[in-house]
């Protein structure tokens, strides 16, 4: 669930890694979780707390591809792109997903509740095509499944 | 069929018992290793290892013993050791293997290097697509730490190690040994220029090594064997096993743990059941970073120098097999966007280079490529192997040069006649 963002919330999430000295990926992680982007301003508060430049810090938040600094929707979908999951069929799989949904890849339902992403391996290659959904992998779906799956969420 | 067989070392436990179980760890022998090694000098660990020759398996093949040797001796106030976990070649999930089903062993290892090379501080840095997998971890460490093996003074030897889980945050070029000390230092996973290496000024500057979960599992069984008879198991001189998980166009999608002087072949018609939806046409062993091999190949056993000098490599031991039916090119130019979307950019070799060899794999598969882009790609892939400042950089173009050396009727076929 996505939590409204408030000050105070993000004030105390931060303060739990602010004396860890490898705390900075750590604290983006737990925003992450939370709220499902990082806010601008927690990107302010985390160069407070850490004394390290907002520029630094929206650096790394826009380096890791499982950070956003735009909203995502309530459940982020990713479908693995790499090879072994683009010979079994993932192109199918995302159009399948994208004409469901009525957005492409890359875009957020107006609901707020799914985005749609493409993402490189996530190491279940025994079962491709692999797509993840809040990071739970599903393998193997055929495309008459999607809608229940959807109606799950 | 095959004749090959399974050796299970570091999958030894697979199945065998509940993960979450230090006493069923300790039951199959677990933690014997940590206390011989505890009886031991620094210096006669290293040589077991060295006896051993263990060398690396997350595919640069360097030996362990070596590594350990640079910085053990290293006077310093702190030292660290990291595992790196951050396993990303796509086709690629032995390191899953051993996390979520054996996640003892690599702690009691890691117990072992810290105390061999003078480190009380230890992180495993896992990719962030392995939720479970840091889970299994910080269980086992819990469980480590009950039974007194982790924390102060361990098992009476005067020893203090402590150990923490560091999530990865989906960042291939994460894998790179200097990139993950960049990310646990809170910054963009972007490699250092060496020197210094690592082993000499590593994490927050001080001495650190870096070594894959699959190279320090193998750890505890030289330990309690020997490093003889580790060293008289597969190739001479990549010795042990290797843990090889197939995908693709293959029957068996599956995972074995195989002397090194296993055969591709044995590996994908013996283990793996054959080819499915059609017949073989190339197989590439190493994750996205390795090459793409033809049948002749074949017969080329998987330790790190018979692929080497076959022009493959062995990478991380991932085996994607491509069937006749598939558009080869294709698959070749999904390889070469891979690195597009993976790139850190620091270095321009990479950053520009994947993007240009991408844009030419795109030209082929459209039939506008000319026999001048061709040469031109396959120049700009020789400076990419040369001058990118990382293993990525330098191991992106292989897809794509390997494909034009033993594929090369492939690229003809598409490319403009009289260009």
């Amino acid at each position: 669930m996505v939590d409204s963002y408030t000050n105070v919330s993000v004030d105390k999430i931060i303060a739990e890694f602010k004396d860890v000295k490898s705390g900075l990926l750590p604290a983006l992680h737990a925003i992450d979780e939370k709220y499902k982007v990082i806010p601008e301003e927690a990107l302010v508060k985390l160069s407070q707390v850490f004394n390290i430049p907002v520029s630094q810090i929206y650096g790394v938040a826009t380096f890791y591809a499982k950070f956003a600094v735009n909203q995502r929707g309530k459940n982020v979908i990713r479908f693995c792109e790499s090879a072994p999951c683009h010979i079994a069929g993932a192109a199918e799989l995302v159009a399948a997903f994208e004409k469901q949904l009525g957005i492409k890849a890359g875009e957020t339902t107006l609901d707020g509740k799914f985005t749609l992403e493409f993402c490189q391996c996530v190491g279940m290659c025994q079962e491709a095509p692999v797509f993840t959904i809040n990071q739970q992998p599903y393998f193997n779906v055929s495309i008459e499944e999607i809608p229940e799956i959807l109606a799950r969420f | 069929m095959s004749l090959a067989k399974e050796q299970r070392i570091v999958l030894n436990n697979y199945d065998k018992i509940n993960p979450a179980s230090i006493d069923e760890y300790i039951a199959q022998g677990g933690y014997q290793a940590l206390k011989k090694a505890l009886t031991m000098s620094s210096a006669a660990i290293i040589d077991e290892l060295k006896a051993s020759g263990l060398r690396g398996r997350g595919g640069a093949g360097f030996p362990t013993w070596l590594k350990w040797s640079f910085t053990a001796p290293i006077e310093a106030d702190q030292k660290y050791i990291v595992c790196n976990a951050d396993e990303g070649e796509p086709g690629t999930y032995k390191d899953r293997l051993i996390m979520d089903k054996d996640p003892y062993r690599l702690i009691e290892a890691l117990t072992i290097a810290g105390y061999t090379l003078g480190a009380t501080k230890g992180y495993i840095y896992v990719r962030g697509e392995y939720p479970q997998s840091q889970q299994s971890l910080n269980t086992a460490i819990t469980g480590t730490k009950a039974a007194g093996m982790m924390g102060k003074n361990i098992l009476g030897s005067g020893f203090d190690f402590d150990l923490e889980v560091f999530s990865g945050a989906f960042a291939f070029v994460c894998g790179e040994e200097t990139a993950i000390i960049e990310s646990i230092e809170g910054k963009r996973g972007e490699p250092r220029i060496r020197p210094p290496y690592p082993g000499t000024v590593g994490l927050w500057g001080k001495p650190t090594v870096i070594n894959n979960v699959e190279t320090l599992a193998n750890i505890p069984a030289i330990l309690n064997n020997g490093g003889k008879w580790f060293a008289s198991i597969g190739a001479v001189k990549y010795p042990g096993t290797k843990i090889m998980t197939l995908s693709g166009d293959v029957v068996n999608k599956t995972f074995v743990e195989v002397p090194t002087d296993t055969t591709l072949y044995d590996i994908i018609y013996g283990f793996g059941g054959g080819v499915t939806g059609g017949d073989f046409l190339a197989v590439q062993v190493g994750g996205n970073s390795g090459g793409v091999l033809p049948e002749s190949l074949l017969n080329t056993p998987i330790d790190f120098d018979s692929m080497m000098a076959a022009g493959g490599s062995l990478g991380t031991g991932a085996v994607f097999v491509i069937n006749d039916k598939r558009d080869l090119l294709d698959v070749v130019k999904n390889m070469a966007h891979f690195f597009t979307e993976e790139s850190c950019g620091k270095c321009t070799p990479c950053r520009e280079g994947c993007q240009r060899l991408y844009d030419f794999m795109v030209k082929v598969c459209d039939g506008k490529a000319t026999v001048k882009d061709l040469k031109i790609a396959n120049g700009l892939a020789r400076v990419m192997n040369k001058s990118a400042l990382c293993g990525l950089g330098q191991a992106a173009p292989t897809p794509v040069q390997t494909a034009i050396k033993f594929f090369g009727n492939k690229f003809e076929e598409k490319l403009l006649q009289n260009s």
